[in-house]
């Protein structure tokens, strides 16, 4: 059965060697740049005509646009805007991490919690440093809601604070743990498929069982991919929220 | 910049799950820094302003048409309203002047029926006159012949001449029965 881990594994195309860190790249970054690629292709190509009737090409341009920024306006409101660039970057980024992931043979670069932490700690400082630059210390009124009881006070502080460091966490470790464990369960169902038919008549009619279960994985597995990349817009924007209005919490 | 001497006990040989491998960090963070970085520049400085700029080209176009159609519409509606206007005072001035035409062409015709009667009156009146003072005239002369006539007829029967004045004063006597 081959090793459902292997998929994972990061390959160096490209040694490099900065003092004594390893900054190879690897085929993460190979397909990170693909993602890159494909997301300027899909926008910008589609989108070169600026035509005031779209094509089809460019009206699906416009409609990821359009659902981004719809997103923005209903989460973090109208100023929310000004992070745009950066949510649909967030979007697109995870969105096509998710579906080249799905292509067989790729990698799949939101599968590493070091890229998932790097994104939701984007999302997490960008959120500190620019409500603490709008609004100075009162943003951290963030973390003690106005009308509460100076007993309690204290103990609601602590608790928002540690719901607030949770978020960057569960936010990295949520897609990371959707995309390894999908593909891990496609990979074993699929060492399923090839271990029952090399082991006779028998076992080859009952492969066609998790065939059958690969299939629906593979269903799932690309609703999974556009999911996670919508909650984890959502959530950024639910975040950044806070940053612009961190009284109405 | 991870570095593997922070958790060199369970790292450096090849093994273990790959996304918990430490010295793998710095290469993909690195990488993620240029790719995300290289994604966001095109995002904020292309993309963005592009798409966006197509859409709130649409939507100004769309509602600049509407407008446009919205003040056709009014302009429409204000030429009906003063074409109607112009028409209800061309068919009040057509009625004014007829009115008016017909006032002053009875005005006219009573003026000259009046003009005729009093020219008539005048004749008639001139007329009366004339005759009246031809009657008198007449009259007169009726005097005079009688008076002649009546002295011819007392010569003729007296022989003599008559009294002149007792002979008028008998003729006017006879006149006034």
């Amino acid at each position: 059965m081959a090793d459902p881990i292997k998929q994972f594994e990061l390959v160096p195309i490209v040694p490099i060697t900065i003092g004594t860190g390893d900054f190879s790249f690897t085929n993460s970054a190979l397909h990170m740049f693909i993602i890159v690629g494909l997301t300027a292709a899909f926008l910008l190509l589609t989108t070169s005509g600026r035509r005031l009737v779209p094509t089809r090409m460019q009206s699906m341009a416009e409609l990821t646009y359009e659902f981004v920024a719809g997103t923005v306006r209903q989460t973090a409101g109208t100023d929310g805007m000004k992070f745009f660039p950066l949510v649909f970057s967030l979007f697109m980024f995870v969105l096509l991490a998710n579906l080249v992931g799905m292509v067989p043979g790729s990698f799949t670069v939101t599968s590493h919690i070091i890229v998932t932490a790097a994104l939701a700690v984007l999302v997490i400082s960008t959120v500190i440093i620019y409500g603490i630059w709008k609004h100075g210390t009162h943003w951290f009124a963030l973390f003690a809601p106005a009308g509460l009881p100076k007993v309690i006070l204290p103990l609601i502080v602590v608790i928002e604070v540690i719901s607030f460091i949770s978020r960057p966490i569960s936010l990295s470790l949520r897609l990371f743990g959707n995309m390894t464990a999908g593909h891990i369960a496609l990979k074993v169902f699929a060492g399923f498929v090839t271990a029952m038919a090399g082991a006779g008549a028998l076992g080859f009619i009952g492969a066609a069982l998790p065939v059958f279960m690969i299939t629906a994985l593979t269903a799932l597995e690309f609703l999974v991919a556009v999911l996670q990349a919508y909650v984890f817009t959502i959530l950024t924007c639910i975040y950044l929220n806070d940053a612009l209005h961190p009284g109405h919490h | 910049m991870a570095t593997n001497t922070t958790q060199g006990t369970e790292v450096p040989s090849k093994g273990g799950f790959p996304a918990f491998r430490v010295e793998t960090y710095g290469s993909q963070l690195l990488w993620l820094a240029i790719a995300f970085g290289l994604l966001y520049y095109l995002m904020s400085r292309f993309i963005a302003p592009r798409i966006g700029g197509i859409l709130e080209e649409r939507a100004s176009r769309i509602s600049g048409d509407l407008a446009a159609a919205q003040a056709m519409k009014a302009e429409a509606d204000a030429a009906t309203l003063s074409y109607e206007k112009a028409l209800a005072e061309a068919r009040a001035s057509s009625q004014a002047i007829a009115a008016e035409t017909r006032a002053k062409i009875t005005a006219e015709a009573d003026a000259e029926r009046k003009a005729l009667e009093a020219k008539l009156a005048a004749d008639l009146a001139a007329a009366e006159a004339q005759i009246s003072s031809a009657r008198a005239v007449a009259m007169g002369n009726v005097r005079a012949i009688a008076v002649e006539t009546a002295e011819a007829i007392v010569e003729r029967l007296a022989g003599t001449g008559a009294d002149a004045a007792r002979l008028e004063a008998a003729v006017d006597a006879a006149l006034k029965r």
